[in-house]
């Protein structure tokens, strides 16, 4: 339903142009979860951002590829010309919950202002509509929270707000930028179990972006791992977990704490993740990786595959069984 | 919210109560003396004598100090030296005068100021809004009676259309056309005024418009000029509203060049002439007056707040 083609957004102009996200490429489909993996400054929100059509114009912008939405162009297409235009919906919740509403707007306003655009309806109409809205959030008490500012609020209800806002846009694909990082551990659990449940009552599609692991493994029906700006593996979940093929992807998974194993040294990839333009030949993983040779810092690596679905970018992919 | 008002009241009070020492003691440490002012420099001592027994002036400053005080919270600022009338009727004159005048200059400030400021943001980084953000530069550079002579040469004395000095009341003969007197005055005023507030709601338009908020705004779909007015300017008048309150006090009790260039009977020149004359219960009367003045605007200010702002509690 949404196709991401070779996506490559771009910073800067002339000599000191850098590509931060290159070459992205993945499909969402209805009612499934695609978990996007990443460390900080991996190009996991700019992609986001792109496929919302929402990049900081003109510091960054999409220098190629497609972003297509039921067959539909949306690339840099901003929302209000996507309603305009009669093109399906990406709606976005954000990492911040404390600082994505609007402070001086009452919440039930800020849900009806969506509700007025993708519905068309007004008055009493759209504002059964917001309420009916945080109920499906499960805000209790929904019609007295209309009339609350963001202030009044927690951060999980905050949260909440921000995915009915996102579903009063009636969105085809919901993009959820880490929005759980910001909430207590029990309030985590909430919303990521409601987003999931959404994702079928309102049968879309949910890139769901994040650098925990553990909540990739519960929620997604499969990952695409990104780093450096690049899709570096990707497959369906149970399988990319049981045998991943990059060393960076195997790398994040022996960094997750495991209870049982006592105690230890966690586990650490040494270095750290390039900044945009800093590595331009070769595998971007390779100074980092434990396995890389001298063809690795020279050539781009090919894609090898593992069944149909899972593949990743590597010279020396990680062996059945090896680790 | 009464009891807010109430304890803010207190405060304003007490502050003042401060500030009347302040003045007092201020007014009496210039030096020059009002008798010679009135008498000029051949009276003989018994004449100034007289006029200073008369006056008040002989007594201790303590005393005359509980003594005006005391006339104050009876509603009477004294009689004023050199005019030999009421203060209150001398400042009720110049207060008309500088209240319309600051009046019919907030007006241009908030109409030209605000949405130029809010065009210069939106187009950030273009020609237009350095061309803006430079005009408003020169405007706040350029002294205030330069631009004052130009508009009387331009628009009253080649074009005719406005006139160039002198304030009739509107309570007099003419009503409220009388206000065309306060035009030209109040362009001039207004040039340099306009420009800070169209800076600064540009600079705040700008602050704003990287919040996450204005990103969810975008996000929803609603029409860019929607986002610009509904949220990006909504927050930003926030930090521009606490200016209007300090600017509008300015317009009163600063417009002195102004005033002087129009022949204006306002405030601000009878500060400045009460000061050359030594006509010690103007001076005080007039500055009491004007402390009031910048604590009701604070004041009121701050209780705007309360509804521009719900995260602003006021108890």
């Amino acid at each position: 339903m949404l196709t991401v083609r070779n996506l490559v957004v771009s910073g800067g102009k002339g000599a000191s142009r850098v590509d931060i996200v290159s070459d992205v490429s993945f499909e969402i489909e209805r009612r499934k979860v695609l978990g996007l993996v990443g460390e900080s400054g991996s190009g996991k929100s700019i992609t986001s951002l792109a496929v919302m059509g929402l990049l900081p114009h003109p510091q960054l912008w999409v220098r190629g590829g497609s972003i297509e939405l039921d067959g539909a162009d949306i690339t840099e297409e901003p929302p209000y010309l996507r309603v305009e235009r009669g093109h399906g919906g990406v709606s976005m919740i954000f990492q911040e919950p404390m600082t994505s509403l609007n402070p001086v707007v009452p919440i039930g306003d800020q849900i009806v202002e969506a509700v007025r655009v993708h519905d068309g309806s007004t008055g009493i109409t759209a504002r059964n509509r917001a309420q009916e809205l945080l109920e499906m959030v499960r805000i209790p008490d929904a019609r007295l929270q209309l009339t609350a500012y963001p202030h009044e609020l927690s951060g999980g209800m905050r949260q909440r707000v921000m995915i009915a806002i996102a579903l009063a846009c009636r969105p085809q694909v919901l993009i959820a930028d880490e929005p759980t990082t910001a909430l207590d551990v029990t309030v985590q659990m909430q919303v990521l179990s409601l987003i999931r449940e959404l994702c079928d009552t309102f049968d879309m599609g949910v890139l769901f972006i994040t650098h925990d692991l553990g909540v990739v493994s519960e929620l997604a029906d499969s990952v695409s791992v990104m780093y450096g700006g690049k899709i570096v593996e990707n497959g369906p979940v149970e399988r990319l977990f049981n045998v991943p093929l990059h060393p960076y992807t195997s790398g994040l998974m022996n960094c997750v704490p495991d209870p049982s194993a006592g105690h230890r040294r966690f586990q650490t990839i040494p270095g750290q993740a390039p900044k945009p333009g800093e590595i331009t030949k070769g595998c971007r993983f390779a100074p980092r990786c434990r396995h890389a040779q001298a063809v690795c810092t020279t050539d781009t690596p090919a894609k090898v595959v593992d069944g149909p679905l899972h593949s990743a970018q590597c010279h020396f992919p990680i062996a059945r069984g090896a680790s | 919210m009464l009891f807010y008002v109430l304890r803010r009241t207190g405060a304003a009070l007490a502050t003042l109560a401060a500030a009347s020492v302040v003045i007092f003691v201020f007014i009496h440490l210039i030096p020059g003396d009002p008798i010679y002012v009135l008498l000029g420099d051949e009276a003989t001592p018994e004449q100034v004598e007289a006029l200073r027994t008369r006056l008040g002036l002989d007594r201790s400053i303590v005393t005359q100090y509980f003594y005006w005080v005391g006339n104050v919270l009876q509603g009477d600022l004294g009689t004023s030296i050199f005019f030999q009338d009421p203060v209150t009727l001398i400042i009720r004159d110049g207060a008309e005068t500088s209240i319309l005048l600051a009046c019919v200059t907030m007006v241009w400030i908030v109409l030209l100021g605000v949405p130029v400021g809010v065009l210069a943001a939106t187009r950030h980084g273009t020609w237009i809004d350095q061309g803006l953000s430079g005009i408003a530069m020169l405007l706040a550079s350029i002294p205030t009676f330069w631009v004052g002579l130009y508009l009387i040469l331009i628009f009253a004395a080649n074009l005719g259309w406005l006139p160039s000095s002198g304030y009739p009341s509107i309570f007099e003969e003419g009503g409220l056309s009388n206000l065309r007197y306060l035009l030209l005055p109040s362009l001039t005023l207004a040039a340099p005024n306009a420009a800070l507030i169209l800076r600064l709601t540009r600079a705040s338009m700008l602050d704003v418009a990287k919040e996450d908020y204005v990103r969810t705004a975008r996000s929803k779909g609603i029409r860019p000029q929607r986002v610009v007015i509904r949220h990006i300017l909504r927050n930003a008048l926030l930090a521009v509203v606490s200016a209007f309150g300090f600017t509008f006090a300015a317009l009163i009790s600063e417009a002195v060049v102004t005033e002087t260039v129009f022949a204006l009977p306002g405030i601000g020149r009878l500060v400045v002439q009460s000061i050359l004359r030594r006509d010690y219960p103007v001076i005080q009367g007039v500055i009491l007056v004007i402390v009031c003045l910048y604590l009701i605007i604070n004041l009121l200010v701050d209780i705007s707040y309360r509804y521009l702002d719900p995260r602003v509690e006021l108890e």
